[in-house]
């Protein structure tokens, strides 16, 4: 998975997923302080993820291994929401 | 998904069969922030109608064929959503027809 944070939401009425109840975040690649790098793709939220929390980010097929995402067009599913990232024992991130 | 601007059309007679009947779109990422385009392009099969001028959002990969449109194509690529807007950080930095 890859870390990034929530900046932003994605709307769109026309789309093709036939996902209902799934929303489209904004979201930017970040490291494990939580630094945003700049680099920016949409993700498909199902667990309500909020503004700036920083989050977990499957890509590929592996997103629609899920109830709701499974045979669906997604490449790139939140996961889960971080609260606490350590490195060589010191904390790197608290949310 | 990667967000991206639909720049043009691509148009193949001769190609393969399976994909016959299927629109091409020729994509331009774009940062979402600045809505400039990044000069990467990309061919996508468009399952949702999209045109010229129009920001949308793909899926890559095998997730491509999970559309009506691209089943059992071979497709790597498929246009799924025309974006209305674009909201970071509070403000809108993209909204259709605006």
């Amino acid at each position: 998975m890859i870390l990034a944070k929530v900046v932003g939401t994605v709307v769109c009425s026309s789309r093709n997923d036939s996902m209902n109840g799934a929303r489209y975040l904004l979201v930017e690649k970040s490291n494990q302080h939580g630094e945003r790098k700049g680099d920016y793709l949409v993700a498909l939220d199902v667990l309500g993820a909020g503004h700036d929390e920083l989050v977990m980010v499957t890509e590929g097929s592996p997103s629609r291994e899920t109830p709701l995402t499974t045979n669906k067009p997604v490449d790139a599913l939140i996961v889960g929401i971080v609260d606490k990232i350590d490195e060589n024992e010191q904390v790197t991130y608290m949310k | 998904m990667v967000l991206a601007r639909v720049v043009g059309t691509v148009v193949s007679s001769h190609k393969s069969q399976k994909i016959e009947g299927i629109k091409f779109l020729l994509l331009d990422k774009i940062d979402p922030v600045s809505m400039k385009g990044k000069g990467d392009f990309v061919v996508s099969m468009d399952s949702v109608g999209a045109g010229p001028g129009d920001i949308v959002f793909y899926v890559s990969g095998s997730s491509a064929r999970n559309t009506d449109v691209t089943e059992g194509k071979p497709s790597d690529s498929a246009v799924i959503a025309i974006v209305d807007h674009i909201e970071k950080d509070g403000a809108f930095t993209y909204q259709k027809n605006r």
